[in-house]
């Protein structure tokens, strides 16, 4: 079995084609916005990945868990506005690491009931998840906007966080590059605790063959668990990250999110977190460098880049195997 | 303390609408190896299968060291002492041969002895042990799935056909390995099609047909007995390796 490449080649093979057909500042600004976009679409992704990778869960409530994320930062931030609106990068950074805990702790615990209540009852059934996951996403929605009311929520960034920094004589936006280093960090965090730990090798172990993890003497039902709510925690996260980019919160901000998650799980393999990370820049990037070259085709540009990806490679550039 | 470590009584199993097992009777003594043998179809795989939990016996009892485990999930028959091979191998070929050892180990770890001890049986597993184990060979990944079940010390081990699709010489390696397990006195349940194999190892045997025992005994009388042969497995068992 020889290491495959090609996969590994595509994310730099895209930057690098974009460069002649914008010129470099143009190309910079794009590429950055893009790895950005990717990085907060990555921590929207990551935890449905996982969720599936593990336990063929097609969870398409997986969007009202970056909802709540969403709603728990307008919640957090609003009574810290001063510390939002003080010229401090410790008090905004408090801001933004205090709503990224609690929504993390918040979605991590609604997903632990909802996997008890609603998944449990429907492993190994593909259609019946979907229809209750479905349901799950539309009732969630409801509660949404009985508990926040209907009408849409600003949700201003820090005061820090605003603005653009000079980089290369390109204006590079701050918040920008502050989703992408966590975007990275989260990453880089994965990557460790699935490479080092023993809790991530029998994930992995688990990606491939529950039967044979269960053969051994663990207990997958755990595991599942434990994978699920650090699945919706992590949605959670990327619903902060979300809102404080757009600026505006409503109950459907997580749910538009799905069908691109989606893409970038298909684009990455179903299950590999390094795969979604990788979709998810490509997705990021593309929306960007054809918004710019061809405004008038860039709505389906990411459907576009998935068909592209899956005649190529039919189960995406890191399908795992199971 | 009875001579017999696992025995099964009665056992019958349903896999949907399938009645595939009706009544399994059969004991593996301890310290011995036990070949369970039949034709395609006979029901081995379900039985070591069902012995390990992963189907549900629907009927019949099955006992570990005196203790009942027909009702126990697969971990808890596992952590019991219970080592399994599956036909599949169920190797994770994403992990290293290292991880893959290395899941199958407690709080201990990889030691040194417990490696030293591998890599005398499996020499193969050392040159490759910071490999993925979906590059090894055939022979390598079911060295590894036997390497995993023993790297601790296990009660019993659950072999289910070890030679299927292997070379002859990687057989030769495999029952030299059995054999070596055997001095260690292991008692082991192996499902086993290659009568070179079988002959080799094995102490006692069960012959299964239609979902049943229909014969137990020495092994060294069935291989001696080519009439018994024909008639227990419908030809000799020289011309079934």
């Amino acid at each position: 079995m020889k290491r495959d490449w090609a996969p590994h080649a595509v994310l730099p093979a895209l930057i690098l084609i974009a460069l002649p057909a914008m010129g470099a500042t143009n190309w910079l600004v794009l590429t950055v916005a893009g790895l950005a976009m990717g990085a907060m679409l990555f921590l929207m992704a990551a935890g449905l990945t996982l969720i599936f990778g593990l336990m063929d869960v097609l969870n398409f409530a997986h969007g009202a868990f970056i909802t709540l994320g969403a709603y728990v930062a307008v919640s957090v931030a609003a009574p810290l506005i001063g510390w939002s609106g003080a010229e401090s990068w410790g008090l905004n950074l408090a801001v933004f690491a205090l709503a990224i805990a609690v929504a993390a702790a918040v979605s991590g615990a609604v997903g632990w009931g909802f996997e008890r209540v609603i998944v449990r009852g429907v492993y190994g059934a593909p259609l019946r998840q979907i229809l209750v996951t479905m349901g799950g996403l539309i009732v969630a929605q409801q509660l949404f906007i009985a508990l926040w009311g209907a009408d849409a929520i600003p949700l201003l960034k820090p005061k820090m966080f605003s603005g653009s920094i000079e980089l290369g004589g390109a204006a590079i936006e701050k918040y920008r590059l502050l989703a992408l280093a966590l975007g990275l960090a989260v990453f880089a965090a994965l990557h460790l605790v699935l490479s080092r730990t023993r809790v991530g090798l029998l994930v992995r172990a688990g990606v491939e063959n529950r039967e044979m993890v269960e053969a051994l003497g663990y207990r997958i039902r755990r595991l599942f668990i434990g994978v699920f709510v650090v699945g919706t925690a992590l949605a959670g996260i990327g619903g902060v990250t979300w809102a404080f980019y757009q600026e505006l919160v409503t109950a459907q901000i997580g749910g538009d999110m799905t069908i691109l998650v989606f893409i970038i799980l298909i684009i990455g393999g179903l299950g590999s977190v390094g795969g979604s990370l990788v979709g998810a820049m490509l997705v990021g990037l593309t929306a960007n460098y054809v918004g710019f070259l061809a405004p008038t085709v860039s709505l389906g540009s990411n459907i576009l880049l998935m068909v592209l990806i899956l005649l190529w490679r039919p189960r995406g550039l890191f399908p795992v195997a199971h | 303390m009875s001579d017999a470590l696992l025995t099964l009584r009665g056992v019958e199993t349903r896999i949907g609408r399938y009645h595939i097992l009706h009544g399994v009777d059969f004991a593996a003594r301890r310290g011995r190896v036990t070949m369970l043998l039949g034709r395609n179809g006979a029901g081995k795989t379900t039985t070591l299968r069902t012995v390990m939990g992963l189907w549900r016996a629907s009927a019949g009892t099955i006992e570990f060291d005196g203790r009942r485990i027909e009702t126990l999930g697969t971990p808890d028959i596992a952590r019991l002492g219970i080592a399994y091979v599956p036909e599949t191998m169920g190797i994770f070929s994403q992990l290293t041969v290292r991880e893959n050892l290395l899941l199958a180990t407690g709080r201990d770890g990889l030691t040194e002895e417990r490696l030293d001890r591998l890599f005398a049986l499996f020499p193969a597993l050392k040159e490759r042990f910071a490999v993925p184990a979906g590059v090894l060979s055939g022979g390598q990944k079911q060295m590894l799935a036997i390497g995993r079940a023993i790297v601790e010390p296990r009660r019993l081990l659950v072999v289910d056909e070890p030679t299927k699709g292997l070379a002859p010489a990687v057989i030769q390696q495999l029952i030299d390995a059995f054999q070596r397990l055997k001095q260690s006195e292991t008692t082991i349940l192996l499902v086993e099609q290659n009568f070179h194999m079988a002959a080799s190892v094995g102490d006692d045997v069960a012959v299964m047909d239609d979902g049943r025992i229909i014969h137990t005994g020495a092994m060294a009388d069935l291989v001696a007995d080519e009439a018994l042969q024909h008639r227990l497995l419908g030809l000799s068992l020289a011309l079934h390796q």
